[in-house]
């Protein structure tokens, strides 16, 4: 526990954050633009080129409106709501290899806060609880439609969780730990966990729609029936946080998605271009970029395709749907490992 | 010296939340305090190098029971207006109840012996390797036998839930 | 009822819908879900039909029927007569006038004996069919190419003559919509309101 390690900690941590923050920035008007392009439309153009400065106008404009509490809000937890979702949002992110180790003045470093050896069960714990957020903030609203809106999110978040965990498990048992690190760096060289575990891929995938509230999924909010839903009551910058909150969570899952089945920060002939380490590393750290954007795309191609669910049929969905195809490749994976392994 | 510290600031925010619940006027409030206690008690045991436990807690206990609880508390818009008035019998079942309760742990703390528990930061039962061996080899048959109470339980919660064919 | 239903169709490409059970190929949703994500993304690709409002404009059509226009003859004077037919021709009821005598010396003003000295017309109740325009014997009011810029008032929205009655210097062409065709039309008397 030098200082200089210390340093590079702190270092890390306020760079991850500012980088989840402006990405969820640049994600607003990313979904925007995307979302025009695919309706034959322009999307935000008038800030700034190509509608750069669209996110700082729309922040701005959070800030300016109206600070608005319902009359019979229960007020600590009215705060706390949005406050709770942002901070859950943004906790997530400590445990993902953001790439491999750099070497500076002989040291090395790796690109990761925390190398937790759980780290995987680590995010589910954080995710698990940002619907707390959510639920709180419905609740103390003290309207019936953002009560109906955390009702949801709580019963879909708990029913995902479920396939989401399970799909994961099989993950944990060919690569036979649980820390994040470990995961990504046995993937290294191309041995992608998606080419093994395509069901648990499609099935994680669902689930991450769902746990991120995004469209199909979205019933929590749902403007068409709830008006919003949980955050009907709420104004300004505390809307901001939870509409913002979104897009971090957008983010993160992207990584979490990308470090899971995509190898992470690894890219093909990594160590054959006879780079020294620290490009390499550079260089990974982008290309598991670019696999966050291109699952950040297909989280917005998704939403602006498909309509919503029904809630009945997300339940369904959910737990006949997904469950048998989780628990079935949970058993073929078990089965092809003793079958291959031993 | 700063575990320590740590460890009572733990332990009083354990305690109050726990008292909280108790007290609280709203039963949202009480859920939201008990989940509280069980971020916090998470918290002990990361300080007893027990961080597969801590985790686990948190996901079982504060990500999905107590989702279950707010969620059913928000649903039957509990308040004070609206408690049904217990019976005296009920009071009395209730108190001879609660005080078994604290009986058996007086008993226990009694019979508990504070040596035998070793330095936890050197003990390594609580990482997740250390405990799946362990629960793998020496407690198979108690783990095997709960999961099959598990199932049960879920048999008999999907038996109940399905509809009545008449 | 289905035969019925495909009788009236006028794009021939309505679908009769039913419940039919899925195959097992349509339960697995993804074929569906990849077929809509080709869709979007095709679009994705398409030339965009926005137009940039403020610097480019739509052109309206010539016969566009917007905000009316009280003309002036070729020597600058009013060819309203206060007949009142745009009036009774309005289903709307959204004009309403005041006839008034010409006086010896505002013959350069008006170019009958009779004139309106109060003309207005309720751009709220106003519809735009363009059946004033049609209703008028005279030639005195048409419907431009221009529209009603919006208001904080509703009195605002009540257009006198002052709006109304088209500057002398800065003339209205309306030549595009007084084709032989519509001359022909308002002479054709079998075709009037009035008989």
């Amino acid at each position: 526990m030098d200082i200089q390690f210390i340093l590079y900690k702190i270092i890390l941590i306020v760079a991850i954050l500012l980088l989840s923050l402006m990405v969820a920035m640049y994600s607003t008007l990313a979904e925007r633009k995307v979302a025009g392009f695919f309706q034959d439309r322009l999307g935000p153009n008038r800030a700034g080129i190509f509608g750069l400065l669209q996110p700082v106008a729309d922040g701005l404009k959070l800030f300016m409106k109206e600070e608005f509490m319902p009359a019979n809000a229960d007020k600590v937890l009215y705060i706390m709501g949005p406050s709770l979702t942002m901070l859950v949002a943004l906790l997530s992110s400590a445990v993902i290899p953001w790439g491999g180790t750099l070497i500076i003045a002989g040291r090395e470093f790796a690109l990761q806060v925390a190398d937790v050896n759980i780290g995987v069960l680590y995010v589910f714990a954080v995710v698990s609880i940002g619907v707390y957020g959510i639920m709180i903030g419905g609740w103390a609203s003290n309207n019936k439609y953002a009560l109906m809106g955390s009702v949801r999110a709580a019963s879909q978040m708990i029913s995902y969780e479920l396939a989401m965990s399970m799909s994961i498990v099989t993950i944990v048992m060919t690569t036979g730990s649980l820390s994040l690190n470990e995961i990504v760096t046995q993937q290294q060289g191309m041995h992608w966990n998606v080419f093994t575990q395509p069901i648990g891929f499609v099935v994680f995938l669902i689930c991450a729609f769902a746990e991120t509230n995004r469209a199909p999924f979205d019933l929590p909010e749902c403007d068409s029936e709830l008006i919003g839903g949980y955050h009907t009551e709420y104004s300004s910058m505390k809307l901001g946080f939870y509409l913002f909150s979104e897009y971090i969570n957008m983010f993160i899952s992207s990584a979490m998605i990308a470090s899971l089945y995509f190898g992470g920060y690894d890219f093909p002939f990594m160590h054959d271009m006879g780079l020294s380490h620290n490009m390499v590393t550079l260089m990974g750290t982008a290309a598991l970029f670019l696999k966050i954007t291109f699952f950040g795309f297909l989280f917005m191609w998704i939403r602006w395709t498909l309509p919503r669910f029904r809630y009945d049929q997300l339940m369904r969905f959910g737990w006949k749907g997904l469950m048998p195809w989780a628990i079935a490749n949970m058993v073929l994976t078990g089965f092809f490992y003793m079958l291959f392994k031993k | 010296m700063l575990s320590l510290y740590v460890f009572f600031f733990l332990s009083a925010v354990t305690l109050v939340s726990a008292v909280m619940v108790l007290l609280s006027k709203k039963p949202i409030h009480s859920v939201l305090y008990l989940t509280l206690t069980f971020f916090t008690l998470a918290g002990h045991y990361i300080m007893l190098n027990a961080q597969f436990l801590a985790v686990v807690h948190i996901i079982v206990y504060a990500g999905a029971i107590m989702v279950l609880f707010l969620f059913t508390v928000m649903l039957l818009n509990l308040n004070i207006e609206g408690e049904f008035q217990k019976s005296t019998v009920m009071k009395f079942v209730a108190a001879i109840a609660g005080g078994m309760i604290f009986l058996v742990l007086i008993g226990t703390l009694k019979s508990f012996d504070v040596t035998t528990v070793g330095d936890p930061s050197m003990t390594q039962i609580g990482l997740v390797k250390n405990l799946g061996k362990t629960l793998y080899s020496q407690y198979l048959m108690p783990f095997e036998l709960s999961s099959i109470l598990f199932l049960s339980a879920m048999v008999g919660a999907v038996m109940l839930g399905k509809k009545d064919k008449n | 009822m289905n035969q019925d239903q495909k009788k009236i169709s006028l794009t021939n490409r309505s679908k009769v819908v039913s419940n039919k059970k899925m195959t097992l190929m349509e339960r697995f949703y993804l074929p569906a879900i990849f077929k809509g994500m080709s869709i979007t993304a095709s679009h994705f690709f398409k030339r965009e039909v926005t137009i940039q409002y403020p610097e480019v404009k739509r052109p309206f059509s010539d016969i566009y029927r917007g905000l009316h226009v009280l003309k002036l003859d070729d020597e600058g004077r009013e060819r309203c007569t206060a007949c009142g037919l745009c009036a009774l021709a309005c289903p709307a009821e959204s004009i309403t006038m005041i006839a008034a005598e010409r006086k010896e010396d505002e013959r350069n003003l008006y170019r009958e004996e009779k004139y309106a000295s109060m003309y207005e017309i309720n751009m709220l109740r106003c519809i735009f069919c363009g059946d004033c325009e049609s209703a008028c014997p005279k030639e005195a009011i048409f419907l431009t190419n221009r529209t009603v810029p919006s208001e904080y008032e509703r009195a605002d929205f009540i257009y006198g003559k002052d709006v109304l009655v088209e500057k002398k210097d800065s003339r209205i062409d309306v030549s595009k919509r007084q084709t032989p065709e519509v001359l022909a039309f308002k002479q054709d008397k079998s075709k009037s309101h009035n008989n």
